[in-house]
């Protein structure tokens, strides 16, 4: 119990020894370039503990999601511990661990949207990929999220996909838009 | 100050005072939960989160509640209105609403301070029916999670990361899904938990409890075959008493003695005679290193650390894994005590140490993992089987049906209970290295010490120095408890910023007094301030006070150690440190 985990290296995609603060190295398993990104964000704020949210939203805004050794980098980086930064990044649900899909679906649910039949559109891509809001299919193409108004509702119900946006969707239309990324 | 009305009688505090703590000053004691706090130690919870502390504030549109609300000049409050009352108790309903109905078979049954509130409240029906929330168990070797029983007060969690700085615990989710958990939701095992046990001694609830095993004691207490022998940590002679109603700070000692052979354990021993073992090896070592340093030895390190707290020990593992040479090498008393038990002992008495079974009695549940450290084992066999707790000591006598308060008082079996005064105050902060000074002064000065106390060594300061003066030698010695106070200093060893000699750590507030193991104190810092009082009590007590006077202690190294420091003291009673990994992302991928 008291032994050193010792875990074949062979299980880690990547492995990098990273000097903290207090000058002790630690394991992470992250590319260099990933770790110096997160570095640089950490930075950018000074390593100021008290920026947490705005780290993980930049950190997140350049990875997609929030895995578990990111958050180790950024609680060593901050000097918080993982425990913590891992508690805000469950309170918010903007905040995710999953990845997104090769083509994030984002479906409006503003008021807009919504009283034009969102929701009816949103049940069905959930049961076109069978998937719930905030996951990603299996084989990693498509994730479903929900947001507030994008700025078009003379065009509601939208739908974005990546970039594209699609207006005045209704479900029968859900099968067509997500033959256009299957192929 | 500021003057104002609670309950009708007028009250004068100073500004920034909180209505809760206001209203105490006035004789009006108002009901918590969330709310924790310990004095004296400068602990205090108040996340104003459980909302059952709420008052009636005139004016005041809503109820205040009275933990976080600060009082304004002229207030006029009401605390048992009943409007307030009716709050509170649909309150304690909506908190009950969400909690498990086994109180039967709760660990923390009879101290839960949720099934208090609801016998104070007179809570005699749910009418609120729905989900309740349901997270899987956790169990370490130390401590059981069980969070179904979390009312989210939070108080371990700001014992972990704000008094300890271990920050193994956080709240996590949101909402009815919110639990407080180890990073990633992962066990605590796998988590940089020290074990220190300390979230468990403020749990209201019995969500944080201690991993029990009386029963399999009673087991081998049953088994005529084995030879069952037990140790009882000096701290806890100055708490047991408590469990059976008497009023802290009574020492116990004779009767916990004979309670003990009452439930049939074949010798009765002391841990404190350990202790005293552990002064003869760690205050060689301190004099070793000091005197190398002084010599101009550039490899000695120091300061020296203690080393007899194993929730201590974990937190340098895993946070100063770059220090580990710096620490004493010498176990802690439980360990020394096993190590001569199972072989010492066990060749006089002529049993194979497979036959013997070793007992700690301890106010601590870092005691329960580090009894299981592989370090700790010979061939597979430890060399202390089972760590208990005063709380478990004290209800497997209940369960015995042992009438503990008319018990004549006994003494310990001979020879590993005879102990020393300078042995006993190890279950106080400073205590450790005042042991230590009355053994080093003598040896180093060759001089008989005229005044046994080091009284510049106690209290209860979190970080505490003094300078020793040992004839012509300065010794600057360091004094934290809690392990965050712990923290500051290591840091400044990692620096090289420290000027200390030698720094005693304990991982509790308080010390051994305050162990995760003790009778629950429900933040009331006077049952400590009583244990520590009798700790030194019966120190004043002993005949003899310093370790290396022990007779037991001196027969113990001619016939079997020889030496302090010698060979065979090493491969019995020091050990060594294994740095700890923290990050867990590494348990993630295995």
């Amino acid at each position: 119990m008291s032994k050193k985990i010792n875990i074949p290296p062979e299980l880690f995609t990547y492995t990098e020894r990273v000097t903290r603060a207090n000058g002790l190295e630690v394991i992470v398993n992250l590319p260099k370039e990933k770790i110096e990104k997160i570095n640089d964000i950490c930075n950018s704020f000074d390593n100021n503990p008290r920026e947490l949210v705005n780290v993980l939203h930049e950190t997140q805004h350049a990875f997609g999601y929030l895995p578990a050794e990111v958050q180790d980098v950024i609680a060593n980086n901050l000097d918080l511990s993982v425990a913590h930064v891992y508690g805000v990044v469950t309170f918010y649900s903007f905040f995710t661990m999953i990845p997104k899909g090769e083509y994030p679906i984002s479906i409006c649910t503003g008021t807009a949207c919504y009283v034009r039949g969102a929701e009816k559109v949103l049940e069905e891509f959930k049961k076109e990929l069978d998937i719930k809001v905030g996951e990603t299919t299996p084989d990693g193409k498509f994730s479903i999220n929900c947001l507030r108004c994008v700025g078009a509702c003379g065009l509601a119900p939208v739908v974005l996909v990546g970039e594209k946006v699609y207006g005045h969707v209704s479900p029968d239309r859900v099968k067509l838009i997500l033959d256009k990324y299957k192929r | 100050m500021i003057t104002l009305t609670i309950d009708k009688k007028k009250v004068q505090v100073e500004k920034g005072t909180t209505i809760l703590k206001a209203a105490h000053k006035a004789g009006v004691e108002i009901p918590t939960l969330c709310h924790f706090e310990l004095c004296d130690m400068g602990i205090e919870n108040k996340p104003g989160g459980c909302r059952l502390c709420v008052v009636e504030v005139e004016g005041r549109r809503n109820l205040a509640p009275s933990c976080i609300t600060e009082v304004d000049e002229g207030m006029v409050i009401e605390t048992h209105s009943t409007r307030v009352l009716n709050a509170r108790t649909t309150v304690l309903k909506l908190i009950i609403s969400d909690h498990p109905f086994d109180c039967l078979v709760c660990a923390k049954s009879g101290q839960c301070e949720l099934q208090s509130l609801a016998t104070q409240f007179g809570i005699r029906s749910m009418p609120y029916e729905g989900e309740q929330s349901k997270y899987r168990k956790d169990s370490s070797p130390s401590i059981i999670r069980d969070v179904d029983k979390c009312i989210m007060c939070r108080r371990c969690e700001m014992m972990c990361n704000e008094v300890q700085t271990v920050g193994a615990l956080s709240a996590i989710n949101r909402g009815f899904m919110s639990v407080v958990a180890p990073a990633f939701e992962m066990n605590l095992e796998v988590s940089p938990c020290t074990y220190c046990g300390q979230c468990v001694s403020v749990c209201p609830t019995g969500a944080l409890t201690e991993v029990d095993h009386t029963n399999d004691i009673i087991r081998f207490l049953a088994d005529p075959s084995k030879t069952v022998v037990v140790q009882t940590a000096p701290a806890v002679r100055a708490a047991l008493g408590e469990e059976f109603g008497l009023e802290p700070g009574t020492l116990v000692t004779g009767k916990m003695v004979t309670a003990l052979r009452e439930l049939g354990f074949d010798y009765v021993f002391d841990t404190v005679f350990a202790a005293d073992l552990t002064i003869m090896e760690e205050g060689t070592e301190l004099l070793q290193r000091v005197r190398g340093h002084l010599a101009g030895d550039t490899n000695v390190r120091l300061p020296i650390l203690t080393s007899c707290c194993p929730g201590w020990v974990n937190f340098f593992e895993h946070n100063f894994p770059d220090l580990l040479d710096v620490p004493s090498t010498s176990k802690s008393p439980q360990q020394m005590f096993g190590a001569i038990a199972k072989s010492y002992f066990a060749e006089k008495i002529g049993v194979n140490r497979n036959e013997m079974i070793v007992v700690s009695i301890m106010p601590c549940l870092a005691k329960k993992y580090e009894c299981q450290r592989d370090e700790f084992k010979v061939d597979g066999n430890p060399d202390v089987d089972f760590s208990i707790s005063t709380r478990e000591l004290a209800a497997f006598i209940k369960k015995a049906n042992i009438d503990f308060l008319n018990l004549p008082d006994e003494d310990f079996d001979d020879p590993l209970g005879e102990s020393t005064g300078a042995g006993v105050i190890f279950g106080n902060t400073g205590g450790v290295i005042e042991a230590a000074c009355r053994t080093a002064y003598e040896l180093h000065t060759g001089k008989k010490l005229e005044k046994v106390e080091f009284t510049e060594l106690r209290g209860m300061k979190g970080i505490r120095s003094a300078t020793v003066d040992f004839t012509g030698l300065d010794l600057n010695i360091g004094i934290a408890h809690g392990l965050g106070n712990a923290r500051k200093l290591l840091d400044d060893v990692r620096s090289g910023k420290s000027n200390y000699h030698a720094i005693e750590v304990m991982a509790c507030p308080g010390g051994c007094i305050g162990g995760g193991g003790q009778p629950y104190h429900h933040g009331n810092s006077e049952i400590l301030n009583k244990r520590a009082a009798a700790i030194y009590t019966e120190d004043e007590r002993k005949i003899i006070r310093k370790s290396h006077e022990n007779p037991s202690i001196i027969k113990l190294y001619e016939e079997f150690l020889g030496e302090p420091g010698s060979d065979k003291a090493h491969s019995l009673l020091h050990t060594e440190y294994f740095p700890k990994s923290n990050a867990l992302t590494m348990h993630l991928k295995s």
